[in-house]
């Protein structure tokens, strides 16, 4: 069993729709304890990954060349601190997913090579109230899920399952990293806006997986 | 690109790039250090594509790809935040060519650009460049008029000299950079009044009007040259009135 390259085109298309979906409900996060633009920022980004999908005149031969696109995308649309955070994330997953199709353990190290991306950008790590918080447990319940011999699908439910709890576990930290961090203890009660949207695309990420 | 004029860079020499969330703070950044050497190349890249706050890998890139050009070598300043960040993904994804061609400083952006500007204007490498830049946010806490190090080693002839400041309003941002500048091209170690006299930051630091007596100390095969040099450019106004 696996996922193939068009997983990986279903993955940014409804990852585009699920964040555009969700804009309002990130803006208001990020007003609570950032610059408010993250919402903005992560739509924009994403209606440009989708029109650049959109205009794929041939399918793309490899999973990695999909998330690369995707990568770059975000890199030079988003600004803030979310594309070069997220562009990141996909670029590692990129380089380690040059194959036509992925099984359990090659999405296992997507994963985990998108969680270094993050955390080599951010230089966050988990308990600091930022979307590290969600990719970690992402990457340690799809190992699990892998190691017990799960198929693609159940790997990226897990890792939807692992970042949903994440982002949920955000809510009473203080934030030591990022915009949220000049708020001290004032962050504590909220929802982190960036593990929010984390969660949004490993949820398209299993849905895609789940068609 | 992006207003960037080819040719200005040549090969191997140290270019600046100023990577901020504003355009007119990365241009007035520009200004300021390029005002205290006027010869080093300097690309202000602010604000994002639509020109709001914010850091635009496009521009970033473009810049990065222009100062390398001819192997030719850049540190980068920055403001706050993803202006790291992005200018890291750039360099991520331009490769390891240019990679190894450009240094991020992680320095404090106004005085790091300063040093940065006059270590160029010295003849500094990319290396130089970049230590000066980093070297920029412990001036204002080492500096302070103090008598620098007493114990200083004996061993080495030592050139002294007392100099007398002339000029009206004392060695301020621009004789601080003409002394600096002089200072550097010399194969000397100077020091005045216990602070490194190859370092704009620190001079200025000294808060020295007109009337101060400085003491020079230097050692060095050209010692006495860097000696003549600083008494003649301090006792001559620097340049002013």
């Amino acid at each position: 069993m696996t996922v193939d390259v068009g997983w990986a085109i279903d993955w940014a298309r409804r990852a585009a729709a699920t964040v555009v979906e969700h804009r309002d409900e990130l803006i208001e996060l990020d007003r609570q304890i950032g610059d408010g633009d993250h919402g903005e920022n992560m739509a924009r980004g994403f209606v440009a990954v989708l029109a650049r999908i959109d205009a794929l005149t041939e399918r793309p031969a490899q999973v990695g060349d999909v998330l690369r696109m995707v990568a770059t995308t975000l890199m030079s649309t988003v600004g803030g601190a979310a594309g070069p955070l997220y562009g990141t994330a996909y670029l590692r997953a990129a380089t380690v997913t040059a194959a036509p199709t992925l099984g359990p353990v090659d999405i296992v190290a997507m994963l985990e090579a998108a969680l270094e991306g993050v955390v080599a950008r951010g230089r966050a790590r988990v308990g600091e109230k930022t979307m590290v918080d969600a990719w970690a447990p992402a990457v340690t319940e799809a190992a699990a899920a892998a190691d017990a011999g799960g198929d693609p699908t159940a790997v990226l439910r897990a890792a939807a399952v692992g970042a949903s709890a994440g982002a949920a576990s955000t809510v009473p930290l203080v934030a030591t990293k990022g915009r949220a961090s000049y708020l001290g203890e004032r962050s504590a009660g909220h929802l982190d806006p960036g593990a929010r949207s984390t969660e949004l695309l490993l949820v398209a990420a299993a849905e895609a997986a789940s068609r | 690109m992006s207003g960037v004029s080819a040719g200005r860079v040549s090969t191997g020499r140290v270019s600046l790039v100023i990577v901020s969330h504003s355009e007119a703070l990365a241009t007035g950044v520009m200004q300021l250090a390029g005002q205290m050497a006027p010869v080093v190349t300097i690309l202000p890249v602010g604000g994002t594509d639509a020109g709001g706050l914010g850091t635009s890998f496009a521009k970033i890139a473009a810049a990065l790809e222009e100062v390398t050009r001819d192997d030719g070598r850049a540190v980068v300043l920055t403001d706050i935040g993803s202006a790291v960040m992005t200018t890291e993904s750039v360099l991520e994804v331009l490769g390891d060519t240019i990679r190894a061609r450009v240094a991020l400083a992680d320095a404090p952006l106004v005085e790091g650009a300063v040093a940065a500007a006059l270590a160029v204007a010295g003849g500094a490498d990319l290396a130089g460049v970049l230590a000066a830049a980093q070297g920029a946010c412990v001036s204002r806490a080492r500096s302070g008029g103090g008598p620098g190090e007493p114990g200083m080693s004996k061993t080495v002839s030592e050139v002294h000299a007392t100099i007398e400041v002339m000029n009206p309003l004392g060695l301020h941002a621009r004789p601080a950079a003409a002394l600096a500048r002089a200072m550097s091209r010399l194969e000397a170690t100077v020091t005045i009044d216990g602070v490194d006299a190859t370092s704009v930051l620190e001079l200025m630091a000294l808060g020295a009007t007109r009337g101060r007596r400085l003491k020079l100390v230097a050692t060095g095969p050209q010692a006495t040259a860097a000696r003549d040099a600083a008494t003649r450019l301090i006792t001559s106004s620097l340049g002013e009135l």
